[in-house]
């Protein structure tokens, strides 16, 4: 810039000079948003930007300012006289100051520690080559530079303001505030705090995290196979963990897709089979996202043709396969989960698919979970269930046949509890894996376990007296199998008979089975648990003792409204069991027919004055006498009035949210 | 921008810089083994023959020119003396701009240097690499011949054909270069002035420059011939050539690599003995602390042994510097960042460091500058609209001095006088320092705290007090942009650095510079005080790190090895090495002691702002624009080099292997660190402007 204006022969241009850069000032404030421009692409821009094609030789592409660009902007400041030879001298001078300042503002732009070159660096670097700068280009707003319809023109829009209007404006900028320093920890002793994102992902690993998402919310089986299968092996999938537990919490914003929740759940699937994973702190956020499939109200779930249960079925079973896997690493975890079913379960405005996900999330957490919390329940639901069920108005109809879908579900968790029993009484091996709930961690008996053992042997010293003594009774309260069949039997009537008659012994799911399962469409029966082909197995022999007429003090059993739990009386009779046979023999050992107890139940239940009534096939129970059956019909009665399908009160999940690291930052 | 080269008058800093001494160094390294640097009377003359040479050479007095190198007994100038030896020329400027002037056949420039490249490419592979720097300079001066003989159409030509053959570092300049495209556009070209004024430095093996010779002897070309005299310096050495590697790991910089002679200056890089220090604190600190009294007074013990110890071989003598007096206060505050030593955790590559963030949030502004007190309290930054801004990063709040009718009422002999002399009326969490005419490049607390530097866009340093939050001295000199400016460990001398290519250094009751600093060919664009206060190390956009003796102004290390600008050093505990990056997102580890590169850290996908080391020097951390704080394990390179120390490793830059030193890379969310400081007990505190997307 000095030295054309210092060059005389130049002088008369200078004005042009500074129209030109004004142009080109605004031009380079519109690309703003690019990263440091190179100078020559900056001059590329600007060539084009005025009309004029760049020097296309060589590789390295100058632009010019044509000359015709100099008179044209001659011409519009009232220069007319520009020779041919001065507007090219001009031109060629303004191309090489424009680079020249341009590179003295990109030093500006380092020194400031940016990676944006804003206008402001072009003027610092005008005022230090003695020029003017340009005025009002300094705002940080990207300025619109746009072409014409029909001609190859570029201009940038400078809309008029109106100043009056802009001075009577009511709304005041706001202030931006004082600038403030805020501390906070990004790392401690070496470990990530999470105050900033995750740590720097290769390019690799991103596109792996791209191609492995496309495939799975994309359509093609193949491709979903290929994903899954190596997301279940590959162990560099460890530093995407977050970002694929993050993917994974998405179903919240997808619920309207049953294909897509299923294949994210295959994800949340295939995460926790990997052996090379840690899951750690995301197991949380994990299970909330499973949670959500088993009870929120999907969308999915207002069209009927939906098969949404298969959805919530398939949530649950993976619910249980996290627990087993490693829910003893989140503390709290698996108090908590129990909880918050029961929540959804007592909650009377929740929509039925609700209950229904309540009741088979407490199945999957098993027999444990369904003996204490959905057993107890049993009393209050099922009339609200029933009043549903009995419901004739086709209005309702919708509802009635969810209401059965429940009923389904609870038949099948009453069927667990009961093969559990019959399964803990005969094969004392199984104890840990089959009594206890599957998610109790064989490696981390605890110390009640233990002390009830301890107890039990006593009783087994007791109980040695033979099987006539009667040695199942249980002082500590726990309900023992005969109760529990009857109580059940009340509700269900002979549909439960058939089940846990039919001799086909209950064996919890076997983990390499659904494992390997890719297609979770599992109907809610009892195909929901594949059953393994086990010998049969006895009831212990006081049961048929019991059968042959001996009358079972009903009174001094405790009432189901009671919360009664206590594994320890099982234990008794395993011990003893054990005790008596050989190991080897046990297998062969066989059982008395469930029947038995089938007719000592209904015995009962006619002692206690039960009407059982059988509607399509079903056979349900309306216990008249139990005030807290008249209860729960006195709610159920309250809560017809709740809209359930329609609205639908929303309740948060229950984990507490984990951190989710944003998308945006990965990709 | 016009030309700031051309304010700077004092040039006793440089050893290397001038073309004058840079002939003599030519004579020195000639092929032929003159062994001029014992034939010191001669060199004079030499230098004047040369000159009158060139001075005959100009004018086209060719057969003068003749009589006289006949008379002189030196080489034909078109012969085959081969190599730098002879040339001589004087510092005139113009002198050496007209050397460009030829009247060879410009237009087989590209059959030169196609044949130059093609006998390069089929030399032996142990040459090649050697060989292969010389295109670069060859490349540079032909074009500028071409363009200042006006032959723009070839030079385009030749520009175009070539360029993109060139390294990739070497674009950023070619870039520059590219614009020059007529002898009117060579004035005011800074990089222009610098190769016209200044020579390129190769650094071969005597094989590989016998085969240059070989090659030079064979085919005559003149014009190549001459720029090889006139505007390189080949540095030959005895021994194996270097690989690829090697010539790479100390190329990158603008005028070349550093020649041998420039790093053979002994360094006292040694920290001098702690002066022992007999403050009468221990008393209150057992007031505190009784039970631990025993335990207290043997950690004393240790340290004063320690300190007993530390008579380095290598450090300075204690009279070397003038240096200001310890005060009490300074006392007091020594054995108080002693204490908090005590409690440092030390780091290694088991052990990494906590990160406490500093973000600093509204600030539109743009920050340009952040700087930390060395007791890690108080937290310096400077913004892109002129103002700064002091905020105190400890539970201590900021206050001013009192009035001068209230001070005058205090008592002065009291022992909390400077507490006394504080309002706690006005006491505030940050105070704002207006004064600036333009962003605000660095700033740098003294060590008592007292008082601040910052350096600004307007070509001015600041001085300005922490007692009164006002501006005390306007230090100008730089007249043009001051990119950083540093305090020196014990306060007083400060350092700055800026656009004019100067460091100067300075008194803070001085208002001229006590010593400048010159020899950078581009921006000196940060600074770093040794720990020992004998040195000062500068970075520059020239792509080079050079090292400055405070006593007498000369460069005494110039390391080479960057590919772009460095922006940021950081010196090691212990004062022997020296890190620096910059926007070529590598962190170079050196040694000062012999100016060798140890190690190449790559990580970062942006410029790099930040370094630190940690207080033991165990660990570097470094932090740039791309949001994330990098750990690096420097002690395993201590530990590599501890046992090789030999000497014959010097002329070869054999970076250590020792395989991938990060330890560690973490990510802030939208921050970039622009600063990274260790506290006394080793937890690293960054610092950044959170950036809104």
């Amino acid at each position: 810039m000095v030295s054309s204006a210092q060059n005389g022969g130049l002088n008369f241009d200078f004005r042009l000079l500074c129209v030109l850069l004004e142009f080109l000032a605004k031009t380079m404030q519109n690309m703003n948003d690019s990263h440091a421009p190179l100078p020559s692409q900056q001059s590329a821009e600007t060539t084009s930007a005025s009309g004029a094609s760049a020097s296309t030789s060589g590789e390295r592409k100058f632009a010019q300012i044509p000359k015709e660009s100099v008179k044209a902007h001659a011409e519009s400041i009232g220069i007319s006289e520009v020779s041919g030879d001065v507007s090219a001298m001009v031109a060629e001078d303004a191309c090489y100051r424009l680079r020249e300042v341009m590179q003295a503002s990109c030093q500006f732009m380092r020194h400031a520690k940016r990676k944006r070159l804003t206008a402001e660096d072009f003027n610092r670097a005008l005022r230090w080559s003695n020029v003017e700068p340009m005025y009002g280009h300094n705002s940080p707003d990207p300025m619109v530079f746009r072409p014409t319809k029909d001609a190859e023109l570029y201009f940038y829009e400078d809309r008029e303001i109106n100043l009056t209007e802009f001075a009577m404006e009511t709304i005041l900028p706001r202030n931006p505030g004082e600038t403030t320093v805020k501390a906070q920890w990004l790392v401690v002793e070496g470990r990530d705090k999470g105050a900033g994102s995750s740590p720097a992902l290769s390019e690799e690993l991103v596109q792996y995290y791209d191609q492995v998402t496309r495939a799975i919310l994309g359509g093609n089986e193949q491709l979903i196979k290929t994903a899954l299968a190596d997301l279940r092996t590959n162990s560099r999938v460890s530093a995407l963990l977050p970002y694929f537990v993050y993917l994974v919490g998405e179903v919240k914003s997808i619920s309207h897709d049953l294909e897509a929740l299923t294949r994210l759940l295959q994800t949340a699937q295939a995460l926790i089979q990997n052996p090379h994973l840690y899951l750690g702190p995301y197991l949380k956020q994990l299970v909330a996202s499973v949670m959500y499939c088993i009870l929120e109200p999907l969308a999915a779930s207002i069209n009927p043709l939906n098969d949404h249960w298969a959805l919530r079925d398939y949530a649950a079973r993976l619910l249980a396969q996290i627990c087993r896997s490693g829910c003893m690493s989140v503390e709290g975890l698996q108090k908590q989960l129990p909880l918050a079913l029961q929540k959804v379960l007592v909650d009377p405005a929740r929509p039925l698919c609700s209950h229904y996900g309540a009741v088979v999330g407490l199945t999957a957490l098993g027999s444990k979970a369904v003996e204490e919390v959905l057993y107890p329940q049993l009393g209050t639901y099922w009339p609200f269930l029933q009043s549903w069920m009995e419901d004739r108005t086709i209005s309702n109809a919708q509802a009635k046949a969810d209401a059965h879908r429940v009923q389904g579900a609870i038949l099948s968790a009453a069927e667990l509890l009961l093969k559990t029993y019959q399964q803990s009484s005969s094969d004392p091996h199984a104890e840990s894996s089959h009594e206890s709930s599957p998610n109790q961690s064989p490696h981390h008996p605890d110390a009640s376990d233990f002390t009830i053992g301890t107890f039990g042997h006593l009783l087994e010293s007791s109980g040695t007296a033979g099987p006539n003594s009667g040695g199942h009774r249980r002082d500590k309260g726990p309900v023992p199998i005969t109760q529990m069949y009857s109580d059940l039997y009340s509700f269900f009537g002979d549909s439960l008979a058939v089940r846990v008659g039919n001799g086909a012994p209950f064996v919890p799911a076997k983990e390499e089975e659904s494992d390997q399962d890719v297609e979770p469409i599992i109907e809610a029966g009892s195909s929901a648990f594949p059953s393994v082909q086990v010998e049969r197995v006895d009831l212990p022999p006081m049961l048929t003792f019991a059968g042959n007429g001996q009358p079972i003090d009903l009174s001094s059993m405790p009432s189901t409204s009671e919360a009664t739990h206590t594994t320890g009386g099982r234990r008794t009779s395993k011990r003893r069991q054990s005790s008596k046979e050989s190991p080897k023999s046990k297998r062969a050992r066989r059982a008395p027919s469930m029947s038995d107890i089938f007719s000592l139940s209904r015995a009962s239940q006619r002692k206690r004055d039960i009407v059982v009534n059988i509607r399509g096939g079903r056979q349900v129970g309306k216990k008249k006498t139990k005030p807290g059956a008249l209860l729960g019909a006195e709610l159920s009665r309250l809560c017809r009035r709740v809209p359930f399908v329609g609205k639908r009160k929303k309740v948060k999940t229950l984990p507490g949210k984990v951190l989710q690291p944003s998308m945006g930052m990965l990709l | 921008m016009a030309d700031p080269n051309r304010t700077v008058v004092v040039t006793d800093g440089s050893n290397d810089a001038s073309a004058v001494s840079g002939a003599a160094a030519g004579v020195q390294s000639s092929p032929k083994g003159e062994k001029g640097a014992g034939t010191d009377p001669s060199k004079m003359d030499q230098q004047t023959l040369a000159a009158v040479l060139q001075f005959l050479k100009n004018n086209k007095l060719r057969d003068a020119e003749a009589a006289l190198r006949r008379e002189a007994k030196l080489p034909d100038g078109n012969g085959d003396s081969g190599g730098s030896s002879r040339v001589a020329t004087s510092g005139e400027v113009s002198l050496v701009l007209s050397a460009y002037e030829s009247e060879g056949d410009l237009a087989r420039y590209c059959e030169y240097y196609n044949s130059l490249s093609s006998f390069i490419e089929s030399s032996l592979d142990a040459h090649k690499h050697e060989l292969g720097c010389l295109l670069y300079p060859v490349f540079i001066h032909m074009y500028l011949q071409l363009v200042y003989n006006r032959h723009e159409k070839e030079a385009h030509k030749f520009f175009n054909r070539f360029s993109v053959e060139q390294e990739d570092w070497h674009q950023e300049d070619l870039r520059t270069l590219s614009t020059v495209k007529t002898r009117e556009q060579m004035e005011g070209n800074d990089l222009m002035d610098t190769f016209r004024s200044s020579k390129f430095v190769l650094r071969m093996s005597r094989d590989s420059y016998q085969s240059l010779r070989r090659y030079l002897k064979q085919n005559e070309h003149r014009e190549l011939l001459s720029i090889l005299q006139d505007h390189l310096f080949i540095d030959v050495f005895d021994g194996v050539p270097r690989n690829r590697e090697q010539v790479q790991a100390t190329s990158g910089a603008m005028m070349g690599e550093a020649r041998r002679d420039a790093n053979k200056v002994k360094v006292l890089y040694g920290l001098p003995k702690e002066p022992d220090i007999n403050v009468p604190l221990d008393d209150d600190d057992e007031g505190v602390e009784g039970e631990d009294k025993p335990k207290k007074k043997k950690q004393k013990k240790d340290l004063l042994l320690n300190k007993n110890k530390k008579a380095d071989p290598n450090a300075p003598p204690p009279s070397r510097i003038p240096l200001p007096e310890l005060k009490d206060a300074d006392k007091l505050e020594k054995v108080l960042s002693w204490k908090e030593g005590l409690k440092r955790v030390p780091l290694g590559r088991e052990n990494l460091p906590s990160i406490c963030f500093y973000t600093l949030a509204n600030a539109y502004q743009n920050v340009s500058a952040v700087g930390v007190s060395e007791d890690s309290s108080l937290l310096a930054a400077g913004f892109e609209d002129s103002n700064v801004r002091v905020w105190s990063l400890s539970p201590q709040r900021l206050r001013t001095m009192r009035n001068a009718s209230e001070l005058d009422q205090l008592d002065k002999e009291a022992d909390d006088i400077v507490e006394r002399m504080m309002d706690e009326k006005t006491a505030a969490d940050s105070w704002l320092l207006h004064g600036h005419t333009g962003p605000v490049y660095s700033t740098s607390f003294s060590p008592d705290r007292e008082q601040l530097l910052t350096s600004s866009e307007d070509g001015t340093v600041r001085l300005w007090s922490l007692h009164t939050y006002s501006n005390l001295v306007v230090y100008k000199g730089h007249n043009y942009p001051v990119w950083d400016v540093q305090f020196s460990p014990t306060g007083y001398y400060f350092v700055s650095g800026g656009h004019d290519r100067v460091a100067r250094l300075w008194g803070t009751d001085q208002f001229q510079p006590i010593r400048m600093f010159v020899g950078h060919y581009s921006d000196v664009t940060c600074i770093q005080y040794h720990p020992n206060s004998n040195y000062v190390a500068t970075g520059s956009s020239d792509r080079t790190v050079r090292l400055w003796d405070v006593l007498n102004g000369n460069c005494v290390r110039v390391m080479t090895g960057h590919k772009a600008a460095v922006h940021t050093l950081a010196w090691s505990p212990d004062g022997r090495y020296l890190a620096s990056a910059g926007v070529d997102k590598n962190v170079l580890l050196w040694d000062i002691a012999y100016g060798r590169l140890l190690a190449e850290m790559k990580g970062h996908t942006d410029p790099i702002y930040s370094l630190c080391f940690s207080r033991e020097g165990s660990i570097l951390a470094s932090g740039g624009i791309d949001n994330t704080v990098k750990i690096w394990d420097v002690q395993k390179v201590f530990e590599e080099i501890a046992g090789s120390d030999d000497l014959t490793s010097l002329d070869r830059a054999s970076l250590v292997e020792v395989g991938s030193l990060l330890l560690g890379s973490f990510q802030t969310k939208a921050t970039p660190v622009l600063k990274l400081h260790f506290s006394h007990r080793n937890l690293l505190l960054g610092c950044g402007r959170y950036q809104h997307s």
